[in-house]
């Protein structure tokens, strides 16, 4: 379980988040959309702890993630993350790519790697593309690849922030089944997203960003058929 | 101007003993630019260190090697240093003014390597657990490696091209110095210096090409 109790964050002068509170219960799908500069990015680097928070607490699991004493390394091997950019590691292979944590942040051994590896990149549709470099191959491919890395680590919370923006429209498709199947296996995630479709087909819960806040959250048909904040509204008659 | 007689015979004679010159020429080179990747290191770990004494160190040690000429370098290794007491024999005095240069050079190499290396590599890795260390080594440093590596061959081939100053403090084994000798009692000074530009132009093209061979076994994405 992932509790966020009034999480404020700022960048110097500009305070992007300001007091979240949200609770992501084990097996769910919670997406978040809203404008950008909503705070929607900043606060899954606040899950994982790759951004520090300015007052509130992140609990996952009972680990208070920005306690001094949380080591941070370990939590997140249980809380893997998928960027808009999917940063592959060029100098490696795919498998390579894959292997690289669970080997040396696991210390699990070559043959046991590979053999996860294989796996999730098969899960994720790569299977044939083992021993390419991540260079030869489409962004959308790059970004599964990405979903593949964290997944090879058995995370209990995935967290994705915006993987399809920077995805060619075509390409889009084949990112969003691979999220699909996650959800439909069970796995606990939080998307910030801009594929509205995609939200209200997948998601348990649907939150709402605006300017730093949560102005809603509810269900896929509460938000996108009867949303009752006004900013909610604009926003979706905007992007429909 | 054109009725001077070639006499290459006797330059050819002296070929083995270049040769043995030349030996010399590559040892100090190599060993400059041993001693100047370990340099370039530290230097480059003061410019990140923060501390404002071992950054200012380095970037003054960047500065003089790369904006004075290394001829000078040389003179205050031998000439410069024996002032103060210090007396550095031509052979340790050229490898010390040679090293000094390297280093000054490679530690803008590697800063620049290390700057063409997102942060968000960085990022990816501890996100997926990885201590910042691990991140650096598994994930930059090779990246960097790919980065930094023609120019730092760049910076071996003017190394070799450097020893050449040698012969400016004294001296009288390397591929230059050898000439030199020669040169002073033959007077044959066309035949041999152009031989050894044969010479040092194919230790140079050899050490290029060998650098191309490795770069592109090792570098394969």
């Amino acid at each position: 379980m992932i509790e966020i109790e009034n999480v404020r964050k700022s960048f110097s002068s500009l305070e992007v988040l300001k007091g979240i509170d949200l609770t992501v219960e084990k097996g769910e799908v919670v997406t978040i959309i809203g404008g950008s500069g909503s705070g929607k990015s900043t606060l899954l680097t606040c899950i994982n702890g790759l951004e520090p928070i300015d007052s509130g607490r992140i609990v996952i699991d009972g680990t208070d993630v920005h306690a001094k004493s949380t080591d941070l390394n370990r939590l997140r091997r249980k809380v893997g993350i998928v960027f808009q950019q999917w940063n592959a590691f060029p100098h490696l292979t795919v498998l390579e790519n894959v292997m690289l944590a669970p080997r040396k942040v696991l210390g699990l051994s070559k043959d046991k790697a590979e053999e996860i590896a294989v796996k999730q990149l098969t899960h994720v549709g790569l299977g044939e593309k083992l021993k390419v470099y991540p260079n030869r191959m489409s962004g959308g491919q790059q970004q599964r690849m990405a979903i593949a890395r964290a997944l090879a680590m058995s995370p209990e919370y995935m967290l994705f922030d915006e993987v399809t923006s920077a995805l060619d429209p075509m390409l889009v498709g084949e990112v969003l089944d691979t999220l699909k199947m996650l959800a439909e296996e069970g796995m606990t995630m939080i998307c910030v997203t801009h594929e509205m479709t995609f939200a209200r087909d997948v998601s348990d819960r649907v939150a709402f960003f605006h300017q730093g806040i949560m102005a809603e959250i509810g269900t896929p048909d509460q938000i996108f058929a009867s949303p009752q904040n006004p900013e909610t509204q604009k926003f979706l008659a905007s992007v429909r | 101007m054109f009725n001077y007689t070639f006499h290459w015979n006797q330059a050819l004679r002296a070929l083995p003993q270049m040769l043995d010159g030349a030996v010399v020429t590559l040892q100090v080179a190599v060993l400059s630019m041993v001693i100047g990747v370990a340099c370039a290191i530290a230097l480059t770990v003061f410019r990140l260190s923060g501390s404002r004494i071992l950054g200012g160190i380095a970037a003054t040690w960047v500065e003089v090697a790369r904006n004075t000429p290394a001829l000078f370098q040389i003179y205050m290794a031998h000439f410069g240093l024996g002032n103060f007491g210090i007396h550095l024999s031509p052979y340790t005095a050229l490898l010390v003014g040679i090293a000094f240069n390297n280093a000054g050079y490679l530690a803008e190499n590697f800063r620049g390597a290390l700057k063409a290396i997102p942060d968000t590599q960085t990022r990816a890795g501890r996100s997926l657990g990885m201590t910042s260390l691990q991140a650096f080594r598994l994930i930059v440093l090779p990246q960097m490696l790919r980065v930094a590596f023609l120019p730092a061959t760049n910076q071996m081939v003017w190394a070799i091209l450097m020893t050449s100053l040698g012969v400016t403090v004294g001296m009288n084994t390397d591929l230059a110095g050898i000439t030199q000798e020669l040169n002073a009692r033959s007077f044959r000074t066309f035949e041999f210096f152009a031989l050894a530009a044969v010479i040092y132009y194919l230790i140079a093209k050899a050490v290029t090409l060998a650098a191309r061979g490795f770069a592109w076994r090792m570098f394969r994405y």
